[in-house]
């Protein structure tokens, strides 16, 4: 999806503002199958980049989750608590966690979708 | 190391199946996803490849007397047909592997046994053969297996493979004749869903595997929903809740250990585990919260670690996060409250049966 940040782990990030909201791609949730649970962070929690900040889990395995920027947990999607299968049904739709970036520069060190895409092929 | 192929091993990758190494092979781990073939098996019915598994046939005038030398359940009296389930032990106690024994004859025993433990269980049986007027014969190359399961297996298996199986009690098995060669057909499984397994050449599974598919009354289904079908009825998996350290007592299946019957190997160590106690035991735990226990992980109570996750998975058929452990027995009552440390966090639960699911096999 265009606009958005990649990391070689298959996180994006879409920045609004000041803030990023981080998930997983949808070729990522293609490869994980159903996504029965996800461990979230709490609210104020800080996360760094390149660090793990949860984990994403299908029937057989829980696959960590690494934040692609660093900055203060403002939000997490409790959506996914209970329907932790709306990532597979709309991965870039349901971000994972809202973040308030502390560093924007951390941002060049991501891939752009185009050089995501060339990643996953 | 390179991993062996079952004689399905095409058939899986035609099918898109994801292949991962299991017990020295390449098998399906899925085709689709775990959870519709988890639901087809409960519901109506899937086909599963398991010629992975080893076979040994055990012949000679000593068979039954070796065979319950190194068995822990009592095949004595048995009649032809009957299949009974046990293990193979260690001196100490602890299990070598988990295996069905098919009786064929008064002097003919089939031995079905774990992939992974093919080499280490026939050196074994080998060695303690030469004790015994008996002949032992690795079997595993020629045999390929397929498991039908599920309610209406037997109905698949009669109409679609044409293999008249319907008088077939639970645990017992025929030989049918098919194309100049003998099948086994057994009503056994690990699904805890009715359902049959057939041993026969690679021709004859290979034949038999696209008549179900084709048939569209099968489900093709990998060892995923292999592996939580059986956890949620509390089926053991060598590996997991059984082995070289975790006796049969230990792991709750004393009563596939007859200590009734003639001398067996480890019959003293398991005899005295039953009498005095055991200092650890397989346990069910039920969590309160969705987090997943996975094999592992630490189990906590009273702020000390007690013991960890054997195999835990969220029930496909209940939701519940739910998992088996070996803890110390101290901790092993049910009710008994106790946590499961996941991604750092302590997730309080308690102990419960290690049957998440009730079984609904035909008797």
């Amino acid at each position: 999806m265009e606009g958005l940040y990649y990391s070689e782990s298959h996180e994006y990030v879409r920045v609004e503002g000041e803030f990023g909201y981080v998930g997983i791609t949808d070729y990522a949730q293609e490869q994980l199958g159903n996504v029965v649970y996800v461990d979230m962070p709490e609210e104020g929690d800080e996360v760094e980049a390149g660090s793990e900040f949860g984990a994403v889990e299908s029937v057989k395995a829980a696959s960590d989750l690494l934040s692609p920027v660093s900055g203060e947990v403002v939000e997490v999607n409790a959506a996914l608590e209970d329907e932790p299968e709306l990532i597979n049904q709309d991965a870039f739709a349901n971000w994972i966690i809202k973040v308030k970036l502390a560093d924007t520069a951390e941002l060049d060190a991501l891939m752009d979708a185009a050089a995501y895409r060339e990643a996953t092929k | 190391m390179s991993e062996k192929r079952t004689c399905l091993y095409d058939r899986h990758v035609a099918l898109g199946a994801k292949m991962v190494p299991f017990g020295g092979f390449e098998m399906p781990i899925q085709y689709t996803d775990i959870t519709s073939e988890h639901q087809a098996v409960r519901g109506a019915c899937g086909v599963f490849d398991v010629s992975h598994m080893g076979e040994v046939l055990v012949t000679g005038p000593e068979a039954e007397r070796f065979v319950q030398y190194i068995f822990t359940n009592d095949i004595s009296g048995a009649p032809v047909g009957k299949i009974f389930y046990g293990m193979m032990l260690h001196p100490h106690g602890g299990t070598i592997d988990d295996l069905l024994v098919y009786k064929m004859g008064e002097e003919k025993f089939f031995l079905v046994i774990n992939a992974a433990n093919i080499d280490k269980d026939y050196a074994w049986i080998s060695q303690q053969a030469e004790a015994f007027d008996v002949t032992t014969e690795n079997q595993s190359d020629y045999y390929g297996q397929l498991a039908v399961q599920g309610p209406e297996a037997e109905k698949v298996t009669e109409e679609v493979l044409g293999l008249a199986c319907q008088e077939l009690a639970f645990y017992t098995f025929k030989l049918i004749e098919v194309e100049g060669e003998t099948l086994i057909v057994s009503r056994t499984g690990y699904t805890g869903e009715d359902g049959f397994e057939i041993y026969g050449s690679h021709a004859y599974i290979q034949a038999a595997w696209d008549k179900l598919i084709d048939s569209g009354r099968a489900k093709p289904c990998g060892l995923g929903c292999r592996d939580t079908l059986r956890f949620e009825v509390g089926l053991p998996l060598y590996g997991d809740e059984l082995t070289d350290e975790i006796s049969p007592i230990m792991a709750g299946l004393g009563m596939f250990v007859k200590l009734d019957k003639a001398e067996f190997i480890g019959k003293e160590a398991v005899a005295k585990q039953k009498a005095e106690g055991v200092a650890k035991k397989i346990i069910g735990i039920e969590l309160e919260g969705r987090a997943i226990p996975r094999h592992g992980y630490e189990v906590v109570a009273d702020d000390k670690v007690i013991g960890e996750v054997t195999t835990g998975y969220c029930s496909i058929s209940t939701g519940k996060s739910v998992c088996m452990a070996l803890v110390d027995a101290a901790y092993a009552k049910l009710d008994t409250p106790v946590q499961v440390r996941i991604h750092r966090k302590l997730q309080p639960g308690k102990v419960v049966k290690k049957r998440f699911y009730d079984k609904h096999y035909k008797q």
